[in-house]
């Protein structure tokens, strides 16, 4: 696959961070802080139901008596809670079912964002759920998907028309008490995405959701949950951004998958919050917990992520391969560059015989940043004739910064097959000479030669982002060479 | 177009280029020819703009303007072409995607919007038919996995595409078979006009059967040590390098 060069070579010409704009809107919030009150209100301005509300004052008790993980290659600073606060939405009107009824304002921020939430507009072929601060703002082809029995909705919406299966599957996957930033997210998530894809239906469309964080010191918690029964497929897509902000924002989200017998989800991420600056002010702290089941047999989960984004990086999602004969897949591209920090990876749990996964990371690091691969890759004793595969690959530019690769391997069974290989290479003299003699500056080189880099994992992105996803690498390496 | 005078280069603190003195006009081409080395491929890297080798003394001039002071993307740019004696292999970028950087970068510098897509797939049939090069050559990886001959047809390629104004050619000749050099050297040939100019770094005479030189150099030891007309390729042919010392 051949993907359109020229027009991000154009498209590349202003270094800074594109999204960084803020919307003025009537924002409705709640008073800053965290204690059992804000969880409380927020439930209440959900409307939920009681077993909701428990949900969350359950999470809430296990999170205060949880520490922040201080495990990974990251350092991060303390997180005040009292600064932060947890629900802002902006004002519209109660129901949105006609876009008519979103407001103007808001349409236009995701528009500058290259989201048209009128649904001739958008991609053909791209439902989009739209969420900004707290809220979901509009989701768009959801009469069309309802026809095939498919539910795409925000969460809030999920809870009050599919309670049964929401509660059916909440947290099953990643349990309030999973870690800090999972019990958080439980006790204090506001929207989100609800994917249910029914028995045998192959979802006709990408599904995706975008995110955006737009008020000030506000965090986001949103949560996803994906849901595909026996012998269905869907294709789903993650977007994000923020303004620029000397101040660091909280992005803690939750994302869990279940696959049935032969079902398959293949989630991808362009992760693209806002960095800090070049001398590493401001930017969003983003700790994520991503986890698939497949609980089917036969059954798939694929993980594509492209992260560019973000002050600090926390994210390993990871797949639970319980069903027999499933697979799981991790693809990713981490770029970090001035201050930035990511600890990244995936997990993958073998407890079904025959499973199968697969790892393949690409670490990009530049300016001061410092990158790191963490992995782990499970095998139980019952789980006989298994196999991994990992290649993780690091590619430095400059020498100030920094790449680590932590691959944890737990094998309990001597049929398995694991192997592991790891490369890291810094960008060459004589590649970026010989793109000059060819009229590249070297900007231009270093984003041709690092998108070339990274093709085994952009390839795996719907086309439509892999071309903006290799924009982004460009775009966030500027200035690192030179 | 080049004036070359009293050129000294070097690496790591070696003294590779030790006092180089050439004259380059329009429409001509001359021959480099000399032991191994001697410092013919490090000549044009240093044309080319590799920073990796440091002029310590001399000048260049090109149309009048000097060289030296020019980055290598301005170099290549303003028509300068280095054809690479070791060709670079760069994963996962299609030549496709290479080449259209490449071309449109050169647009840029001369004031012209990006080639449209329709246009630059026929650029590229044609020139590849130029060239004789393979098809399925473009739609893989920058040289990944091509054996020599591959390698050096595709630099003819990337020269045909850019249309330099003064290409050198960096052992073009050598890993190619005797069909592919007589195709890659006729490729040179169509490309010739009374307007530009090559210079042709080689081993063996026989290349110089098909591109024939108006002068033939000899560098020995960092010094251009005798020029000649095209029989000198054949004597030296016949006779080695010692005799010159
Ligand atoms: N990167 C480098 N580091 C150290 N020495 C170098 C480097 N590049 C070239 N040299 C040395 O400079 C001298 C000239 O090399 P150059 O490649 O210019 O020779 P050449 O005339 O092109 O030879 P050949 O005919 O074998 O291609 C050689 O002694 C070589 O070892
Ligand atoms: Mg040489």
């Amino acid at each position: 696959m051949a993907i359109d060069n020229d027009k991000i070579i154009d498209d590349v010409t202003q270094s800074e961070y594109k999204y960084g704009f803020y919307t003025d809107v009537e924002t409705e919030m709640i008073p800053k802080g965290l204690n059992e009150e804000t969880v409380r209100r927020i439930s209440k301005l959900k409307n939920e139901p009681e077993w909701m509300l428990e949900f969350r004052l359950d999470a809430y008790k296990k999170f205060k008596a949880m520490k922040c993980p201080n495990w990974a290659h990251l350092k991060i600073p303390e997180i005040d809670f009292n600064e932060i606060i947890f629900y802002a939405a902006p004002k519209t009107k109660p129901t949105l079912d006609s876009l008519d009824e979103v407001d103007p304002a808001l349409l236009e921020t995701f528009n500058k964002l290259g989201i048209p939430l009128e649904e001739q507009k958008i991609f053909a072929g791209v439902a989009v759920d739209a969420v900004m601060d707290s809220v979901s703002v509009k989701t768009t082809f959801k009469t069309a998907l309802a026809e095939k029995g498919i539910i795409f909705s925000s969460f809030s919406e999920a809870v009050q028309h599919h309670p049964d299966l929401v509660k059916k599957y909440l947290g099953t996957v990643v349990p309030s008490h999973d870690n800090y930033f999972a019990a958080l997210n439980s006790a204090v998530f506001s929207d989100g995405s609800f994917v249910y894809i029914p028995k045998g239906v192959r979802c006709p469309m990408e599904l995706s959701t975008y995110f955006r964080i737009n008020a000030a010191n506000t965090g986001q918690f949103e949560r996803t949950l994906i849901v595909a029964d026996d012998d269905s497929y869907v294709s789903y897509l993650e977007g994000c951004t923020a303004p620029m902000r000397d101040e660091n924002q909280l992005h803690a989200a939750i994302v869990e998958i279940i696959t049935e017998n032969r079902a398959e989800v293949k989630y991808s991420t362009v992760q693209n919050w806002y960095p800090g600056d070049k001398e590493g002010k401001g930017g969003i702290f983003n700790f994520v917990t991503k986890r698939g089941i497949c609980r089917g047999e036969s059954s798939k989960i694929s993980w594509t992520q492209v992260e560019t984004g973000s002050a600090i990086t926390w994210k390993y999602p990871s797949c639970v391969l319980m069903g027999d004969n499933s697979v799981g897949e991790f693809y990713s591209v981490a770029v970090t560059n001035n201050h930035q920090q990511a600890d990244t990876g995936s997990k993958m749990i073998h407890l079904g015989k025959n499973t199968k996964s697969l790892i393949i990371s690409k670490g990009i690091s530049a300016g001061k940043s410092q990158n790191s691969y963490r992995g782990l890759v499970k095998v139980i004793k019952r789980a006989e004739n298994t196999r991994n595969f990992s290649q993780c690959d690091s590619l430095l530019l400059g020498d100030k910064c920094g790449a680590h690769t932590f691959p944890y391997i737990d094998i309990q069974n001597d049929s398995s097959v694991v192997e592991h290989e790891a490369t890291t290479s810094k960008i060459g003299e004589d590649q970026l000479f010989y793109c000059n003699q060819r009229g590249m500056d070297t900007e231009t080189a270093v984003g041709l030669i690092v998108n070339g880099y990274a093709r085994e994992v952009l390839n795996k992105l719907p086309m439509e982002f892999a071309v903006e996803a290799q924009k982004l690498l460009q775009v966030s390496l500027e200035g690192s060479v030179g | 177009m080049l004036q070359i005078k009293n050129l000294h280069a070097s690496i790591d603190g070696k003294d590779i280029l030790k006092g180089i003195n050439l004259t380059v006009n329009a429409g001509e081409v001359h021959a480099i020819m000399g032991p191994n080395g001697s410092g013919k491929s490090t000549l044009s890297a240093v044309l080319a703009g590799n920073e990796a080798f440091k002029v310590t003394e001399g000048e260049v001039h090109y149309f009048g303007k000097d060289l030296l002071e020019m980055s290598a993307e301005n170099r290549s740019r303003e028509g300068i072409f280095l054809s690479f004696q070791y060709p670079i292999e760069i994963p996962g970028v299609s030549m496709v995607n290479f080449m259209k950087t490449a071309v449109n970068e050169h647009r840029k510098y001369k004031g012209l919007d990006p080639i449209a897509a329709s246009d630059f797939l026929k650029l590229m049939r044609d020139k590849k038919e130029l060239v004789g090069i393979d098809s399925q050559l473009t739609n893989r990886s920058v040289n990944e996995g091509f054996s020599g001959g591959e390698k050096k047809k595709n630099e003819i390629f990337q020269m045909a595409m850019l249309e330099p104004i003064l290409a050198i050619l960096d052992e073009t000749d050598s890993g190619l078979d005797i069909d592919a050099l007589r195709v890659v050297a006729n490729g040179v040939n169509k490309l010739k006009t009374k307007d530009n100019a090559a210079i042709v770094i080689t081993h063996y005479q026989r290349l110089l059967d098909y591109i024939v030189p108006d002068f033939v150099h000899v560098l020995s030891q960092g010094k251009i040590i005798k020029t000649g007309g095209k029989e000198l390729a054949l004597e030296l042919e016949e006779k080695g390098y010692d005799w010159l010392k």
